[in-house]
């Protein structure tokens, strides 16, 4: 059982989850509350990643962020450390491949919103910041709720990438993935049945625990509705 | 929502924590080609007694190792199942110094021990399954980027049965895969690495035979530390050369090392 590995996994799904759904929350709602030209265009751009293979994004960002390549020469002297086979390496690759897991139940979320509700708040005198806090976030909850627990199990589960650049290093890049991978590689078929099976507990766990904290958050948005 | 919250900031600052519990301390990561695996990690683990010191393994194909490394990987450490790949290193001016030469890789024939493939050094019984048209699968390591690979490839080829079997052929993208392959029952057999095959996990599952060394080219397989290898690095490179560790190798069937 390669308990650095499961941690390093762990790790790498909360810091892309912070990191991203509140960025997600601000494009969804920008999203679907605006009418713009090229808008269609901006959204297929978003869902560019769930359609492209994981490995084609590991290759570009290998080639691109990779000490041979100028941007990647660029972050190298403004980092101090190069971003390729590294942990913010996963962390940037993460959040390019879940931008449309984040966004897309958010957005949806912010669609759902009436619209006479939001013109109750702007005609109270609420500011955007205000009615985003205090009346659309609540409302939209169970949709943030979902992207993250997206964003988090897939993480969890990312191979592809992780694979192509980040090199498989131990308590860097290393992830649970990958180490499974590695001990059926390795003829060590318990150490990848153990992990499996806690990846397996892990992910029913998590999926209950949120199931029922969305429909306990939902219930109290219903009832205060009432 | 409050309960999220905390388990949050809960996980961030458990995050934070494991931040500043990871010390700065001298842990290079080495890459190795997965056909040493086992035989690495008995020399590591002596390593550690012997000096405490510890170092962070990463296994997999020499090629894409060579790929990685010109893109700026981290490994301070590079152990080549065959030379022609730290010569690569070498001459795109990524090492210090060419090497040396640790060991001198071995193929074996293996199949699992329900396999009807008969198990000979001149592959006969795998020209009778052919001929026969009953071989349905057989692994070797993709020749594209994997030495053992390309090692099979010519025993294959000089027995004139590399343009029969390719219908049959399966790639592991490392030695180490295809071993995995050729003991899983769902290939007949596979040409793989001796030190794999001769490994206790495999010996359970399959039975191998050493192929002759006139059959294919030899596997030098040469280390070589890049420009990053700092001192833990630089006594690993020296404890692999020393008579212990030599011997570890010998047991996993490795030839001896010769420059």
């Amino acid at each position: 059982m390669d308990w650095q590995a499961l941690w390093l996994s762990i790790k790498l799904s909360t810091v892309t989850v912070v990191i991203l759904v509140p960025m997600a929350i601000l494009a969804g709602r920008f999203l679907a509350y605006r009418q713009f030209r090229g808008k269609s265009w901006v959204e297929a751009l978003v869902m560019v990643p769930l359609v492209l293979p994981p490995t084609v994004i590991g290759y570009y960002l290998l080639v691109g962020l990779g000490s041979e390549s100028w941007l990647g020469q660029m972050l190298e002297q403004l980092l101090g450390h190069q971003l390729v086979f590294n942990f913010s390496g996963l962390v940037v690759a993460s959040i390019l491949v879940n931008i449309p897991f984040a966004i897309q139940p958010i957005q949806r979320a912010f669609e759902a919103v009436p619209e006479d509700v939001r013109d109750a708040a702007a005609c109270c005198g609420m500011s955007r910041t205000k009615a985003l806090f205090k009346i659309e976030l609540p409302m939209v909850w169970p949709g943030v709720l979902t992207a993250m627990v997206l964003v988090f199990s897939h993480v969890l589960g990312e191979f592809g990438v992780v694979l192509m650049m980040g090199g498989n290093i131990a308590g860097e890049t290393k992830t649970i993935a990958i180490s499974i991978y590695d001990s059926v590689q390795a003829f060590d078929f318990a150490s990848a049945g153990n992990m499996s099976l806690v990846l397996l507990l892990f992910a029913i766990t998590v999926l209950a625990l949120t199931t029922s904290l969305s429909r306990r958050v939902g219930g109290q948005h219903v009832s205060s509705r009432r | 929502m409050k309960l999220s919250v905390v388990l949050l900031s809960a996980l961030m600052s458990l995050l934070l924590l494991s931040k500043a519990a990871v010390a700065t301390e001298d842990v290079p990561a080495i890459a190795a080609a997965s056909s040493i695996k086992f035989a690495l990690d008995d020399v590591a683990e002596q390593f550690q007694q012997d000096t405490g010191r510890k170092v962070r393994i990463t296994y997999g194909s020499s090629g894409n190792f060579v790929a990685q490394i010109k893109h700026g990987a981290p490994f301070e450490l590079f152990l080549s199942a065959d030379e022609r790949y730290t010569n690569q290193l070498t001459s795109a001016g990524q090492t210090q110094g060419k090497g040396t030469v640790y060991a001198v890789g071995k193929l074996a024939l293996a199949a699992p021990k329900t396999s009807p493939l008969a198990l000979d050094e001149n592959l006969d019984g795998l020209k009778q399954l052919i001929d026969a048209q009953k071989l349905k699968r057989f692994a070797i390591a993709n020749p594209e980027h994997a030495p053992y690979g390309e090692r099979a490839k010519e025993v294959l080829q000089h027995l004139g049965l590399w343009q029969t079997i390719q219908p049959q052929l399966i790639f592991g993208e490392n030695v180490s895969q295809a071993a995995q392959f050729a003991l899983s029952g769902s290939t007949q057999g596979g040409l793989i690495a001796l030190s794999l095959a001769s490994a206790e996990r495999f010996k359970r599952r399959a039975n191998y035979v050493v192929i002759p060394q006139s059959l294919y080219s030899p596997l030098k397989q040469r280390m070589v530390l890049t420009l990053k290898a700092k001192q833990t690095a630089n006594e690993f490179y020296h404890y692999i050369q020393t008579d212990k560790a030599q011997h570890i190798f010998a047991e996993y069937g490795f030839g001896k090392a010769v420059n």
